[in-house]
């Protein structure tokens, strides 16, 4: 029988966070609060859509996607069809739903979520191929982002780091 | 279960170090919790201990870090400089809590 090897425990991880709606962003965002929570080091990189959770002002105004969601379901539990997802309304609904679940939970908005990173010491950045895609300058950050990265920057500060793409 | 002596006294603690009995606890044994933590306890130190006791016996749970953060008359960056590497685990263990179980 092989000997077990002594598993070793997560310094560092390099969170990415790629998708724009708020179920694309929390997860992320949780992620790198617990890894702080956990002593662990951490990194978020914010590309694509993703961006929207440090866009000044997109931070506080991002939503539930219920088009091409299988996974809705409806209060109290049953399967949405896919094609109600497209009602107009529906997606502020979903994520007036999401967001009162989320304070019950006490997760706080995108923005205040932002702010708790940085101050536990975070490292937030921002994409650059993305920032020039939608035509954003630093002036549209958040001011707890602490650098705009290439894909080339961002590979070299998750030196040592276990890279998770949300 | 495992047992250790602090302050003259035998605890018994579970498998990461939580205390079992709360009722065993007392102030000299948080700052011997602490000592093996590495913390010097502060009175910033206490109004963050205070604030999660409190709770704990109010709601039966361990408040969140926001909570915390928003509640305890210490701020976010203020919780990670007193308690550096996991300011709820931590607290929470020289509280004579058990793990807190919430992931925020």
């Amino acid at each position: 029988m092989a000997e077990e090897k002594v598993k070793e425990p997560i310094k560092r991880v390099s969170i990415i966070i790629s998708k724009g709606s708020l179920d694309g962003i929390y997860p992320g965002l949780i992620m790198a609060n617990g890894a702080r929570m956990e002593g662990i080091e951490a990194m978020v990189f914010f590309t694509f859509f993703g961006l929207d959770a440090i866009i000044k002002k997109n931070m506080n105004n991002v939503k539930v996607a219920t088009v091409g969601n299988p996974g809705m379901r409806m209060p109290g539990g049953i399967p949405m069809p896919t094609v109600l997802g497209a009602i107009p309304g529906m997606s502020a609904f979903a994520t007036f739903m999401m967001n009162k679940e989320m304070d019950s939970l006490d997760i706080p908005p995108i923005g205040e979520f932002i702010e708790m990173l940085d101050a536990a010491g975070a490292e937030i950045y921002a994409c650059k191929a993305a920032m020039d895609m939608f035509h954003y300058t630093e002036k549209d950050l958040t001011e707890e982002v602490s650098e705009v990265l290439t894909i080339g920057d961002f590979y070299e500060k998750s030196a040592g780091s276990q890279i998770i793409f949300t | 279960m495992p047992e250790k002596t602090l302050n003259g006294q035998t605890i018994e603690v579970d498998a990461e170090g939580y205390m079992v009995d709360n009722s065993q606890w007392n102030k000299e044994i948080a700052a011997e919790i602490a000592k093996e933590l590495e913390i010097e306890l502060t009175e910033d130190h206490w109004k963050i201990l205070d604030f999660i006791n409190a709770e704990f016996k109010s709601g039966g749970s361990i408040p969140t870090l926001r909570k915390i953060g928003k509640k305890s008359g210490v701020d976010m960056k203020g919780l990670y400089r007193l308690f550096p590497d996991g300011p709820v685990k931590k607290a929470a263990m020289i509280c004579g809590l058990p793990k807190p179980k919430s992931c925020v």
